[in-house]
């Protein structure tokens, strides 16, 4: 593929490898300048990239509900992040009760796990609903069809929370015992992070368990290897996708508490940011990958709270951190053009290519 | 026999059950109270009852056409059955509203709505209301299935109408009342009461338009033999009445409506653009609303004196803002478009944001005027005479779709539009034909752009000013909605489309809350149900007159579409 396109670089490559090249020389540029004149102390720096850890946990629980889903139906689940708004802007109710009755810093471990219990049952409940009501039946349409009916579903189930639970933010009542931070070494870390970090990984960790080691994990695998042969094999497709969404959506679900623990907050447009990011997420390490969702979510929140520190304010614009988002979708672009298998996705080349 | 019996009546149990829980989310969204003052028929019925029961209808309705074969009386069972069991539904939910307070946690379930579900009677026997009210929803549904198939069509017109024309009463009447008042008194003294349609009026309305549409549905089963000569004379008297009425329409309506006129034309722009896109090409392009940007902010930055930098006039800087946009939909289109389906989408919606971040950064303030946007921006001049009122941009906005129109128009038959829509068929086959893909591709997200780019510089004229936050992706997701529910590929369908989905709303100031939600379901709704849209492109229907099988179409183009994308 590569000689093909060596030997007929067309006016398309040219412009294309010219844009690259203009944004390569101006990053590397922008980061020398920020280096030499050191605008940030180090520790500085080590408080960016715990943030960018801490929000690409997030961002790669997410990104696996695209990616398991995408492996298997070749289609981008658009109401995801509706999916994970869903599971939080509910809890915030159960937290508010639990928080009104003393509940909540009394007992706040019990607390944390029903709040992201009743989060990750809302989030399947909506994921299983989706798929039944508006993929199934679309699942031999043409492309555009189930994704256009995606992003329907996304505002449907937009709106639909907002005339439920109002228009309002609802914010998250404060945990005592996550206040304040721990140091290691000579950093103070918040508690907030250091469990958001870690939860985070685990549940990666549970979820990369589930599907490379048991039964309905196989059965996954091989359903988005080869749908018919799956079939032929016993495997029953339908329920395997149920089960799909299903683990897409309890992910979902525990991502949206931790969001909520990082940011406090829940509202019905919540989801639409922290879904396209995931969504960049999942295309970075390479879709249809569950390793590849981690690596491109870390790499995502690590490039997204430092990069605007680290080139943009060295290339000399001013308020960089309002470009943190462009930052992110510029990603997803960029990767879609120069390297759309991801970091970590070899085996759809052969399908896009 | 027996088990196929049971299994029916657990069917209609279980629809029971789902049009019981559509009718409580209904509620609890908060549709039912919000459109719950709006008569359609005053005293009978407001627009919130019939939100809340014609899900019951529908399901009462589709549970029974799926055994059309059953008996009579099982049918009428049926349709019971789902319309009590629908209601009990309501029932609890009002019970457990007025054990519990569920206010704090679904701010619509208030004491208003429970009172708004049980029609005022007091609990314990308002309890038997519900079921008794979504009874009759059934049994309306099992009555519409009754009646045979072409007065059917006829009886659903009519329906429609007066659900229509009972909802927008205020302003049917608010519009013919500057220069149409003998009308309007007429209207007011036989149709309309204070609130709604009069019920006999109602009946009326029904009643004429029923008629008319039955008759027209017989007449057009005649009307193939007619020749064509006599059809082309019919439609240019047609055109120019439609020609006329448009031209004249800002001057009978008021300014408040002409502004609604002026927003729909826009929508039309950029539909007709994103048509080219989407509809044509089978690009779906999710960050259209850059383009427009672009061009209300080139606008912006050449004529506005509030920044100072060009000073240029509307006519002046118009061919520069439609170079600026066409160049910014090659340049964007040039990397992204060897991408396929899904992928561009999100790729071109990622366009978007980020066109609207860098608007709305610090960084780019001292030429797109930051948060604040542009203001000041000039008007179209010809030579003393400033299009400064909405009536007189209505006529600049008619000629620009007209201009964009007929270019789509064009553009549809020539050998661009035919490689396009080879393209959406089928783009491996397209290629194989010796179709340059990423040229023609290029040309319809260039031309999308450069329409969208019209829109933005007339849309700068018309507000004077531009700002980030009118640039959501909102807009991107309005215009891609009203070319699917028009007809992806069909210019009458954008018309159609921009109309409904723009201009209703625009009429209806309570539906704005629940506008994308309504469009979100729409969507889905007719993805599931006729993906073709409501005015479909012709070749498609003359496919479905050469197959006589309305069903099998999309499916027979889903097939090929679908074993090449496994």
């Amino acid at each position: 593929m590569f000689k093909r396109r060596r030997q007929r670089a067309t006016f398309t490559d040219i412009v294309v490898w010219a844009i690259g090249a203009v944004i390569g020389i101006a990053v590397i540029y922008g980061t020398f300048v920020t280096w030499r004149t050191a605008q940030y102390s180090a520790e500085q720096w080590i408080n960016l990239t715990i943030d960018g850890l801490k929000l690409g946990g997030v961002y790669a629980l997410i990104a696996l509900g695209y990616t398991l889903v995408y492996g298997i139906l070749r289609m981008i689940n658009f109401a995801h992040s509706e999916v994970f708004m869903s599971g939080p802007f509910t809890a915030v109710f159960l937290a508010k009760y639990l928080d009104s009755i003393g509940f909540y810093n009394d007992h706040p471990i019990i607390s944390l796990i029903l709040i992201t219990l009743l989060s990750a049952t809302v989030a399947v409940t909506i994921a299983l609903l989706l798929e039944r009501i508006a993929y199934r039946p679309l699942r031999y349409a043409p492309r555009l069809v189930p994704l256009i009916t995606a992003i329907g579903a996304s505002f449907f189930l937009q709106y639909t929370f907002r005339g439920l639970y109002g228009n309002d933010l609802e914010v998250y009542p404060n945990m005592d015992i996550l206040d304040g931070t721990v140091a290691i070494g000579s950093i103070d870390v918040p508690k907030t992070d250091i469990v958001v970090i870690i939860s985070a990984f685990l549940m990666m960790f549970l979820l990369y368990s589930i599907v490379q080691f048991t039964k309905t994990g196989k059965a996954m695998r091989s359903v988005s290897e080869d749908k018919e042969a799956a079939a032929l094999m016993g495997i029953n497709v339908d329920r395997v996708i149920v089960s799909t969404f299903a683990l897409g959506g309890a992910s979902a679900g525990v991502a949206g508490i931790l969001y909520a623990l990082i940011f406090h907050t829940a509202h019905f447009y919540m989801g639409f940011i922290p879904g396209l990011k995931a969504f960049t997420a999942a295309v970075l390490g390479g879709i249809g990958n569950v390793v590849g969702a981690w690596v491109g979510g870390t790499l995502l929140g690590l490039i997204e709270s430092l990069g605007p520190n680290l080139f943009l304010s060295g290339l000399g614009v001013p308020a960089a951190n309002q470009l943190k988002d462009g930052i992110a979708f510029a990603i997803l672009v960029l990767i879609l053009i120069f390297r759309p298998t991801g970091i970590l996705g070899e085996r759809l080349s052969k399908a896009k290519a | 026999m027996k088990k196929e019996t049971a299994s029916i009546w657990k069917q209609a149990f279980t629809s029971g059950l789902i049009a019981g829980g559509t009718a409580v989310l209904v509620s609890l969204v908060g549709l039912v109270e919000a459109f719950g003052d709006i008569y359609i028929i005053s005293g009978l019925l407001t627009l919130g009852e019939l939100i809340l029961f014609a899900p019951i209808l529908l399901f009462a309705y589709s549970a029974i056409r799926r055994v059309p074969n059953q008996p009579r009386r099982v049918h009428f069972g049926m349709s019971a059955v789902i319309g009590l069991v629908a209601g009990l539904i309501l029932s609890l939910l009002v019970l457990i509203g007025n054990l519990v307070d569920l206010r704090p946690i679904f701010v619509n379930a208030s004491p208003a709505l429970f009172d708004y579900l049980t029609r005022g009677v007091p609990v314990p026997l308002g309890l038997v209301v519900p079921p008794l009210t979504s009874l009759l929803a059934a049994l309306a549904g099992f009555g519409i299935f009754m009646i045979p198939e072409r007065p059917r069509k006829a009886v659903i017109m009519g329906l429609l109408v007066v659900i229509l024309l009972g909802t927008l009463r205020d302003q049917v009447l608010l519009a013919s009342a500057a220069q149409l008042r003998p009308v309007s008194a007429v209207l007011r003294a036989v149709v309309f009461s204070s609130s709604g349609l009069k019920p006999l009026g109602a009946l009326i309305v029904f009643l004429v338009t029923a008629g008319l549409s039955y008759y027209g549905s017989r007449k057009k089963a005649v009307a193939v033999t007619r020749t064509t000569s006599e059809q082309k004379r019919k439609r240019i008297i047609l055109y120019s009445i439609i020609m006329i009425v448009m031209l004249l329409l800002p001057q009978v309506l008021g300014l408040f409506y002409t502004e609604i006129l002026d927003t729909v034309g826009l929508f039309i722009m950029m539909g007709l653009g994103l048509n080219i896109v989407v509809g044509f090409a089978g690009l779906l392009d999710l960050g259209y609303v850059a383009f427009y940007a672009i061009g209300a902010y080139t606008m912006g930055v050449l004529t506005s004196d509030g920044l100072g930098l060009f000073n240029l006039t509307f006519w002046q800087a118009l061919p520069i803002a439609l170079v600026v946009t066409w160049l910014a939909g090659f340049i964007l289109g040039l990397p992204v478009l060897r991408m396929r389906g899904d992928y561009l989408a999100i790729v071109t919606l990622g366009f978007g944001e980020i066109v609207r971040l860098l608007v709305l950064s610090d960084w780019l303030k001292p030429w797109l005027g930051g948060t604040q946007g542009i203001q000041s921006i000039a008007q179209p001049q010809i030579g003393s005479f400033t299009f400064d009122k909405l009536q007189y941009l209505y006529y600049l906005i008619l000629i620009g779709i007209g201009i964009v129109a007929f270019v789509a128009w064009r553009l549809k038959s020539s050998h661009l539009g035919r490689s396009w829509m080879a393209i959406r068929e089928d783009e491996d086959v397209a290629q194989a034909m010796g179709i340059n893909l990423v040229w023609t591709k290029l040309m319809a997200f260039s031309t999308g752009a450069l329409f969208a780019g019209l829109a933005g510089t007339l849309g700068a004229a018309k507000l004077t000013s531009v700002y980030p936050h009118s640039m959501t992706f909102i807009i991107s997701i309005n215009v891609l909605v009203l070319i699917i529910i028009g007809g992806m590929g069909s210019i009458p369908g954008v018309f159609v489309g921009a109309l409904v989905l723009i201009g209703l709303p625009g009429l209806l100031t309570e539906f704005e809350d629940y506008r994308l939600w309504f469009y979100g379901l729409a969507l889905v709704f007719m993805m599931l149900t006729r993906p073709e849209g409501l005015w479909p492109e012709a070749r498609r229907k003359l496919e479905l007159h050469d197959e006589q099988t309305t069903d099998l179409v999309p499916e027979q183009d889903m097939a090929p579409a679908a074993t090449f994308s496994e």
